[in-house]
């Protein structure tokens, strides 16, 4: 079985409110002193994908990614934990691609890499969170989709797949191929990679491509950023009064009661 | 194309009501009319749900289709957008007649607003963020054609429910809510849900209680989890980082346990308490209980 699972690098999504500007004229955040790191569902995509290799034997896991240069860290990095093949499409073009033309730019390289038994996308990012990807590149490729996935099992020539839902979870029969996008449970926290492995990832070959060698068009026809801005909200704390911890705890349970009480 | 606004309805809750708001106060902003197609979740299928959408909505031909941010609308939005040639955008607080959605980016630390570019606009909202419907005129029902696909790819064979009863967290007035400082699940059954059932709330939790298996997932809130409005939400032993916060912004008021004075949470609180919550909710649930007797 052929798996290939899509991986996003974007801002560290973990950089505290405080430090966090943006650059309103660009309408994207400004990079500060902030790392840039593998969107964490994108992880929990390939973990996915790894423990699935792990119990269905024969299977050969390729990480795509689309953007800047600098992806190939997420790249190398998705090597070390052990995926077997990389590819980078470089976007030169677009530093806004919108949803769909992601979507585009994927399936044409997906259909360029092989064919794929699934794609496994993370459920949304943790930059711009627009949560479209595995939908529409589904769409482009004209297969069904399957959303929030958290583990994958083999059943005959079908898959077997668990997923959330907001009251609990379902479990979902497919035909490969499918789509999946991934969320994340106890279970697929991604691995880290052993040193050894992470120099080897430095050795192994990248497949690169542009959006010209794919023949996509970059240009935002979906939807465009209007407007980019922090919001302001602060509230002011009180700190419940008191000397002791009885007395501030006191203070605390008459507020909760006043509250509640209220209602 | 019409002016009409569609709007797709999974559930009959707080949360249909306030899409149902939108609708009417969108297509009177357009000048066009509101259509409802309820749809049952327990007879969702993916595939068969999205064929049978997309026929009705080519009939009606509407500029906006409006539906709720629960998994089954994330899921069919962005397909049924693709479908029918039009844009979608998520997770939407605002949405006005010029097809601009504003939404929350960065993980909550950003707000930004999508202008769409193609139509009809195929937007999922934070329905609970907007008030119901005036009543002025009810949208009128569609009936979906039922479209069967010959050879669906995919079936949904098991439902399991996982939640508190039957309430629903997204409808709860008071939250107790738990995080890493907690420290176990220990600290969730023996101290925070008795303190919740004192309180007469519903509990949840951060990711990364949820992520450690403590409590289940469906108590997640935040970006990724649920998007809660009560009266009243108490955080303990959660620092208020901005994705859980995402989760919370529409509540009315914040509260905090936690043992760090400059946790971010306590710059979203009325009130709160700097100490261990292992000393503070045993004595507190002591008092809630004298002083309700
Ligand atoms: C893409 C993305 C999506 C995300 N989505 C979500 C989401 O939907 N929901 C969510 O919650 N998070 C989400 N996160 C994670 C988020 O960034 C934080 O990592 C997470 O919310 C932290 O959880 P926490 O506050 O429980 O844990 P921590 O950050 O570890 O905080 C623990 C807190 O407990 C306090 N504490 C410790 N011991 C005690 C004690 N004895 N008594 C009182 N206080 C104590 C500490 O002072 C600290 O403030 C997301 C992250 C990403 C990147």
């Amino acid at each position: 079985m052929n798996i290939l699972v899509c991986m996003k690098q974007i801002l560290d999504p973990e950089v505290p409110a405080r430090d966090f500007r943006v650059d309103a004229l660009h309408k994207e955040a400004e990079r500060g002193s902030a790392n840039l790191v593998t969107n964490i569902f994108c992880e929990n995509a390939l973990e996915t994908a790894l423990q699935f290799r792990e119990r269905a034997g024969d299977v050969k896991i390729t990480v795509l990614s689309f953007g800047a240069p600098s992806a190939e860290d997420s790249l190398r990095k998705a090597l070390a934990m052990k995926a077997d093949a990389a590819a980078l499409v470089i976007n030169e073009g677009n530093p806004h691609p919108d949803p769909l033309t992601v979507a585009q730019v994927l399936a044409a390289a997906a259909k360029r890499l092989g064919s794929f038994d699934l794609i496994l996308v993370g459920r949304e990012s943790g930059d711009w969170g627009a949560g479209q990807t595995g939908g529409l590149l589904a769409e482009e490729l004209g297969w069904p989709c399957l959303s929030f996935v958290d583990s994958i099992e083999s059943a005959g020539g079908k898959v077997r797949v668990k997923r959330q839902t907001e009251s609990g979870f379902e479990i979902v029969e497919a035909e490969p191929p499918v789509v999946l996008t991934i969320t994340n449970d106890e279970h697929n926290v991604p691995r880290i990679p052993k040193v050894r492995d992470v120099m080897m990832a430095h050795r192994q070959p990248l497949t690169t491509f542009n959006t010209a060698d794919l023949g996509v068009d970059v240009s935002s026809r979906y939807y465009e950023v209007a407007q980019l801005s922090i919001p302001q909200k602060e509230s002011h704390c009180e700190f419940v009064p008191g000397d002791t911890l009885d007395q501030k705890v006191d203070a605390l349970a008459r507020r909760l009661l006043e509250v509640t009480a209220a209602l | 194309m019409s002016n009409d606004v569609v709007i797709v309805v999974f559930s009959s809750d707080r949360a249909a009501e306030g899409l149902a708001g939108a609708g009417e106060r969108l297509a009177s902003a357009m000048g066009g009319r509101v259509f409802e197609i309820a749809i049952d979740p327990a007879e969702y299928q993916i595939e068969e749900c999205l064929t049978a959408l997309t026929e009705t909505c080519r009939e009606l031909n509407p500029r906006a289709i409006l539906l709720s941010n629960d998994t089954y609308s994330q899921e069919i939005a962005p397909r049924l957008a693709h479908r029918l040639g039009g844009s979608a955008v998520g997770d939407g607080v605002a949405i006005t007649a010029e097809l601009r959605v504003t939404r929350q980016v960065y993980g909550g630390k950003a707000q930004a607003v999508i202008q769409l570019k193609r139509t009809p606009a195929v937007v999922w909202l934070r329905a609970r963020s907007f008030a119901p419907a005036s009543g002025g005129q009810a949208p009128s029902p569609v009936r979906t054609g039922g479209a069967p696909v010959l050879h669906a790819q995919t079936r949904i064979v098991e439902r399991r429910r996982e939640t508190q009863g039957e309430a629903r967290l997204e409808d709860a007035r008071v939250i107790v809510s738990g995080g890493r400082g907690i420290g176990g699940p220990e600290g969730f059954s023996g101290e925070l849900q008795p303190l919740a059932r004192l309180l007469g709330a519903q509990m949840a939790a951060s990711r990364a209680a949820c992520d450690a298996g403590w409590v289940p997932l469906t108590w997640q809130v935040g970006q990724t989890g649920k998007k809660v409005a009560p009266d009243l939400y108490l955080a303990i032993g959660i620092t208020g980082a901005s994705q859980h916060m995402a989760g919370i912004s529409e509540a009315k008021q914040i509260a905090a346990i936690n043992i760090d004075r400059d946790a971010p949470i306590f710059k979203h609180c009325r009130f709160g308490i700097v100490e261990d919550y292992r000393k503070v909710v045993p004595l507190l649930r002591q008092k809630l209980s004298a002083i309700q007797r």
